[in-house]
């Protein structure tokens, strides 16, 4: 069992309430905030704590909050950014259904340290049974004093309130959150000014995904040092991944960053295997943006080494042989699958929540998702697959926001990993509307363990 | 339906604009289309949506920009219950395509249509992060998940029975 520093409470009966929340220890960490440490100190253990932003970038969270500008008399904000939306990605709802007040204590050390007085947290729009679960628990926070007015007799106001979204995937960029946030389209903004010196209303701000909020808890708890020594290398702490797909055990698990891969995938403590005994064709390992790998480069990287679940590792060979931890979004493919439709779903996925806005991004990602579909429907030529490339190689870098980027990378990985598979389509137009490509030589370097 | 909030309606309403200083109460608009959809009838009409800008005191424009850009926000009317089935990488590599299907066949409609009853509406959608759970669909505030055809069945039974008996 690996080390749980987020999720360890997530069994406990009732820890959804605050009576049972506190009972375990909850909240320690506000009063070890505000009661014997400055806002710049707790600004130093979360820099000392190497942790990264959970929310798929990977930015480390003190430098971030060190960034925030202070003008004297203009009100700073904090806001969570509960949007989460990324394919694939679903460990967000698991903790804020499961374990909302750590989430709020996360908020509360972390609005003290960044000055934030009114802190918002903004939920996609479907999750609206979880808006219901978090301001119960934000009522109950403030009942016992850990919200309101002069918490802990400190001088220190702080309110929390959520905000849905409207259904709107561009809304996780943190700028596009904030422009809906303030009542507007999701579109990003150009950046600079950062948001650390114009944000909401045009004030300063720090937009932190939930699970790097909640993640302050134990960092206060522990000290920024003993943290870092959880997990290897810049990849310290905890990572919720959610797994899915083809697996026996889809789920959210909370991984310490030092498991291979392969025992993620294969062991019972994790996702248990393939589903029905099948064998692993491919996985995109950190939400749908991220490049997709086959099974052999998946489980060990391009020079034979084993992968491991962490950042460095499933980026070592660069986007040539590897991909990403991101969200931590961990979608499974066995050999059944076909990687063009799994690639042609994306394509229309990325189509549907461009923002319009850039147009690389608002015409390309129709043009890929046209392609793919006339690939993927037996109507495709040759010369479609070398299109697809070209288009998403000039989208890749050429918008406002990085969702360009991240409807060009499945792309470029399917071409760049499975250009037979989509040359087979192209090839057997009957053929390939009734039976699958299979994993053909993709099996070959596979070691699955007794 | 006449297109005022009621008194519950407009103490919710007053709930959502307090969350935002003084003057910046058009950030309440995501929330206040919730509001008004859930409250007229499960979609937004112009009328609707210049309701809600006057109650903001912004222009009518700033509404229908967006309502038209956000997923969630219907712009012509639906029927009792919204079946919004993912069809994402996801929920599509666990069978998605299979769910879809038996829903269009068992209630003989198309994605975007609504059956002659105007029970059921059926919308296909992207990502709703419940891809470990696949495949799903969101009914209201409610997320059905582990579909299966006979799942379907019995979901479709129980909504015709909560109507029947309201």
């Amino acid at each position: 069992m690996g080390v749980k520093l987020l999720l360890d409470k997530a069994n406990v009966p009732g820890i959804r309430t605050y009576e049972v929340y506190r009972r375990e220890g909850g909240y320690r960490a506000v009063e070890k905030a505000l009661k014997e440490m400055t806002t710049d100190a707790i600004v130093e253990e979360v820099k000392k704590s190497g942790l990264r932003g959970r929310g798929g970038a990977g930015f480390p969270t003190g430098m971030k909050w060190s960034f925030i500008a202070k003008p004297e008399g203009v009100p700073r904000h904090l806001v969570c950014n509960a949007d989460e939306s990324e394919p694939g990605t679903f460990k967000d709802r698991y903790l804020m259904e499961f374990l909302p007040h750590l989430l709020i204590e996360g908020l509360i050390v972390s609005s003290y340290a960044l000055g934030s007085n009114e802190t918002y947290i903004y939920i996609r729009g479907e999750y609206a049974w979880i808006t219901d679960i978090l301001e119960e628990a934000i009522e109950e926070a403030k009942a016992a004093g850990w919200l309101g007015k002069n918490i802990l007799g400190t001088g220190f106001d702080c309110n929390i309130h959520v905000q849905r979204g409207g259904g709107a995937y561009i809304c996780g960029e943190e700028t596009a959150l904030i422009e809906s946030l303030e009542g507007k389209r999701g579109n990003p903004r150009i950046k600079p000014p950062f948001p650390a010196i114009q944000g909401l209303w045009m004030r300063p701000t720090v937009v932190n995904n939930v699970e790097t909020l909640a993640a302050v808890v134990p960092i206060i708890n522990m000290g920024g040092e003993e943290y870092a020594k959880i997990g290897v290398g810049k990849s310290t702490g905890t990572k919720l991944i959610s797994a899915c797909g083809n697996i026996n055990k889809p789920g959210v698990y909370e991984i310490d960053m030092t498991i291979t891969v392969e025992e993620f995938i294969y062991s019972d403590e994790y996702c248990g295997g393939i589903k029905d005994g099948k064998k692993l064709k491919a996985c995109i390992p950190g939400g749908s943006s991220v490049p997709i790998l086959p099974a052999n480069l998946l489980l060990t990287t391009a020079k034979g080494e084993p992968r491991y679940m962490n950042y460095e590792s499933l980026s070592d060979g660069g986007f040539a042989t590897g991909s990403m931890l991101g969200s931590g979004g961990f979608i499974v493919l066995d050999e059944d699958q076909c990687i063009v439709k799994n690639t042609y779903t994306l394509a229309r996925f990325y189509r549907h929540e461009s923002c319009g806005q850039c147009s690389p991004c608002r015409e390309g990602t129709g043009w890929m998702e046209k392609i793919l579909q006339k690939i993927e429907t037996g109507k495709g030529e040759m010369s479609d697959i070398d299109l697809l490339w070209d288009i998403q190689r000039k989208i890749e870098g050429n918008t406002i926001c990085p969702l360009g980027d991240a409807a060009s990378w499945p792309v470029a990985a399917a071409i760049r990993h499975f250009r037979d598979e989509f040359e087979w389509h192209v090839k057997n137009p009957e053929l390939s509307q009734t039976s699958n490509f299979g994993l053909q030589h993709y099996a070959d370097p596979i070691h699955v363990p007794a | 339906m006449a297109t005022t909030f009621n008194d519950t309606q407009m103490t919710e309403f007053k709930r959502l604009v307090a969350r935002y200083p003084e003057g910046k109460q058009k950030s309440a608009l995501l929330p206040a289309l919730h509001l008004a959809q859930d409250s007229f009838g499960g979609w937004l009409s112009t009328e609707t949506m210049d309701y809600v800008a006057s109650l903001l005191h912004i222009e009518p424009i700033e509404v229908y920009e967006v309502a038209t850009f956000y997923s969630m926000y219907n712009l012509k009317p639906v029927g009792k219950f919204v079946f919004e089935v993912c069809q994402t990488g996801p929920c599509m590599v666990s069978g998605s395509d299979n769910i879809i299907d038996y829903i269009k066949k068992t209630l003989d409609i198309k994605p975007g249509e609504t059956t002659k009853d105007g029970m059921f509406t059926l919308k296909l959608v992207e990502c709703l992060g419940a891809c470990g759970y696949a495949p799903m669909m969101q009914v209201g505030k409610i997320y059905k998940e582990h579909l299966t055809k006979e799942k379907v069945d019995s979901i479709i039974a129980a909504y015709r029975t909560e109507a029947a008996n309201n």
